[in-house]
């Protein structure tokens, strides 16, 4: 009988997950369905669900249009980049305000979330015109370099969370074998905190990836990434609809792909800690 | 180290690491502009242009909002991202005044910068410089539906007003069928619905101000103008018209779903094309409404233009494009490969006079309608602004977002029309209070 109860309740939170689920997914699937239409049967009403001609012309356009071998680049790049160097920051930040608190540390910690708080059009201009003199404009190296300080707070506040789940006790007792800062670093606590540095990686990644204001405000030709790719294909006057859906589906598969090979991690990393 | 060495260090080490280099051209300008479709076209041409003169073109296309954004930063930071950039009459006069764009005052004889439409030359100057070269024109009118008209045994005049909008409207509207009697623009946004509003206003003699800047949203005329538009589009329009745009009643237009609609005559062309549309062979064109016994019509006038930053470094190279994708010989060029229909419209007086392209059939209706605007005095009454559906000032753009935005919730029915024009009213003055006209 109690197992029966079990396997139905298994069954119901099942199907409401997979319910969910699928709310959640359906704008991704409705724009890699309309990437496959007309422009006319985008925008028909009803709307077309599967019963359409499917083509492959939008895609066929958005290829010959744009030079997606370039976005695509440019969006790896700056993702990849941000990361690394934000990585390279936000351990020792962590480590040292997870392992040597200060009376400041929480208020530090909470001063950092707050620069989260604003709205990222009231820097523009400063961060505009700094640019133009360093002459950072339209360059990968100055995007990575946003990138990384906006996604800063959050790495920071996930290593944060996952080195207090250490024990201070494992890295006293290397200090007492003699090991260095350095070394306690590196050795100690990163190999234990790989799962959490692994999913705050993947996190800073897909945020970096997907960063739409930035990306599209400091960079023209050179360094601009697949939002920008994306951001081409709207239309003040004139249907647009399936080949906006064929540019979108095209910048989010690299990262839907990276998502769906690295998910396991992904929901470890991000509920470490959350169940004691 | 300074924060400057400390940020130039930093970069220097990520350049190293991530930059590619990047191939150096001769000369490159970059162009900003819309996803529209001439535009897009005159991309796929600018490859002759590479080889007549040696200087290569690169495109950074972007959603309007966007690009208005992203120009505006460039420009007033002197950022010299771009070379050229696809402004419009709004942004044109106002950045001209600040000497934000090169004047325009030393094109070419063969450019016969006097064949430009008197209205859109006009509308891109300030202080009679050009500063931006029309790529094509529009004005505003209505397209409806022939065989609907017939059947409803109605004719449409060449000069409509706005009551036989509504009575046209009652005759077409069959919601069996699933078609509505009007399609009009609902959407917030100053150049959506916000623009589709305030020419409805101006075609019932309302203004935005009077001419000591006090805002005119508190007069009998917008009250009868909105409250007119929300009766008609509420027993006649489609359902959540307050969220349609040009794009949405573009669709439900080329689906057969309206009798009517008024809105950019660049539509002309989407609306006509067997390909896209499904009523392509019976859309008729009339000039946009107005109310009984007011003098102005409800049809606005608008240029995509090319403009030319005043801190570019490929100043002579831009001038050289410009020339070229807004000269006659781009008119023809296009012609020759696409068929007269699909040559940018409204800016080239000879364009109106080629025997070929008044053939085609919105081509007339399209210059009456462009000819019929005048933005140096859109109003019944006398106004201290340039514009029609917009009003030539930097304040203009948020403030009217967000009248516009009290319009489409009086449309969504979560406010009166009254409750609307009262915020519009309180909005618009304090801006003008707060911007010191007042």
């Amino acid at each position: 009988m109690a197992r029966d109860v079990t396997s139905r309740r298994k069954l119901i939170n099942t199907a409401a997950a997979w319910a969910v689920g699928l709310v959640i997914f359906f704008p991704i699937l409705w724009t890699f369905l309309t990437s496959f239409k007309s422009e006319a049967q985008a925008i028909a009403a009803p709307p077309l669900f599967l019963n359409f001609d499917w083509t492959l012309e939008n895609y066929g356009v958005v290829m010959e249009r744009s030079n997606y071998a370039r976005f695509l680049w440019n969006s790896i790049l700056i993702a990849g980049g941000s990361t690394i160097l934000g990585l390279l920051v936000a351990v020792p930040a962590a480590w040292s305000m997870a392992f040597v608190p200060s009376r400041r540390t929480k208020d530090i910690l909470l001063w950092m979330l707050s620069t989260k708080m604003l709205p990222a059009v009231g820097v523009l201009y400063p961060i505009y015109l700094l640019f133009i003199q360093l002459g950072l404009l339209d360059s990968r190296a100055g995007l990575i370099i946003v990138m990384m300080l906006i996604n800063l707070p959050i790495i920071v506040w996930m290593l944060y969370t996952y080195f207090r789940e250490i024990p201070v006790d494992i890295l006293e007792a290397a200090r007492m074998d003699g090991a260095s800062l350095k070394s306690e670093i590196l050795y100690v606590l990163t190999p234990m905190a790989i799962p959490g540095i692994a999913s705050t990686m993947l996190l800073n990644f897909i945020l970096a990836w997907n960063e739409a204001f930035w990306t599209l405000n400091l960079t023209s030709v050179d360094a601009a990434p697949l939002t920008a790719f994306i951001a081409s294909y709207s239309s003040p006057e004139g249907l647009f609809f399936a080949k906006l859906s064929a540019a979108s589906t095209m910048a989010i598969a690299p990262i839907l792909i990276l998502g769906w090979f690295s998910q396991k991690q992904l929901v470890r990393g991000l509920t470490f800690g959350a169940v004691k | 180290m300074s924060i400057k060495t400390a940020l130039r260090a930093t970069s220097a080490i990520a350049l190293c690491a991530f930059a590619t280099t990047a191939i150096a051209q001769d000369t490159t300008i970059t162009i900003a502009t819309v996803n529209n479709g001439d535009m897009i076209r005159m991309q796929g041409y600018a490859d002759i242009f590479t080889e007549q003169t040696g200087i290569n073109v690169e495109w950074v296309t972007l959603e309007e909002n966007v690009l208005r954004q992203r120009v505006t930063t460039d420009i007033t930071t002197n950022g010299g991202q771009f070379d050229i950039m696809t402004i419009g009459m709004y942004e044109t006069p106002i950045w001209g005044a600040n000497d934000w764009l090169v004047p325009l005052d030393d094109l070419s004889e063969e450019y016969d910068v006097d064949d430009i439409l008197p209205a859109m030359r006009n509308g891109l100057s300030h202080d009679g410089t050009l500063y931006a070269a029309p790529f094509y024109g529009e004005s505003s009118m209505v397209m409806y539906r022939t065989d609907l008209m017939e059947a409803a045994g109605l004719e449409m005049p060449e000069a409509p007003t706005w009551q036989f909008i509504r009575e046209a409207a009652a005759a077409m509207d069959d919601p069996e069928n699933d078609i509505n009697g009007v399609c009009l623009r609902g959407k917030a946004g100053w150049g959506e619905g916000g623009a589709f509003i305030t020419v409805t206003g101006n075609s019932f003699g309302a203004r935005w101000f009077d001419e000591e800047w006090n805002a005119q949203f508190d007069q009998p005329e917008w009250a009868e103008a909105v409250n007119f538009y929300v009766n008609l589009m509420n027993d006649y329009g489609p359902e959540g018209y307050a969220t349609n745009g040009f794009n949405e009643n573009l669709s439900l237009f080329q689906q057969g779903k309206c009798g009517m609609w008024i809105d950019a005559t660049v539509a002309a062309s989407f609306v006509t094309n067997p390909e896209d549309s499904t009523v392509a062979d019976s859309v008729g064109f009339a000039l946009a409404p107005n109310a009984e016994g007011v003098e102005k019509r409800s049809n606005w006038l608008w240029a995509w233009a090319l403009a030319i930053p005043a801190g570019t470094q490929q100043e002579d190279a831009a001038k050289q494009f410009i020339e070229w994708a807004t000269s006659k010989d781009y008119i023809e060029l296009v012609a020759e490969n696409e068929g007269w229909a699909n040559v940018p419209p409204g800016a080239r007086t000879s364009l109106y006079e080629t025997p070929e392209y008044q053939e085609v059939p919105f081509a007339q209706m399209t210059l009456d309608s462009i000819n019929a605007a005048d933005p140096t005095n859109p109003t019944v009454d006398p106004v201290p602004y340039v514009g029609i559906q917009f009003v030539a000032i930097p304040e203009f753009a948020g403030m009217a977002t967000e009248v516009s935005q009290e319009f489409s919730a009086a449309y969504a029915g979560q406010q009166t029309v009254e409750e609307a024009l009262a915020k519009a009213q309180a909005i618009t003055n304090e801006t003008m209070e707060a911007a010191g006209y007042r």
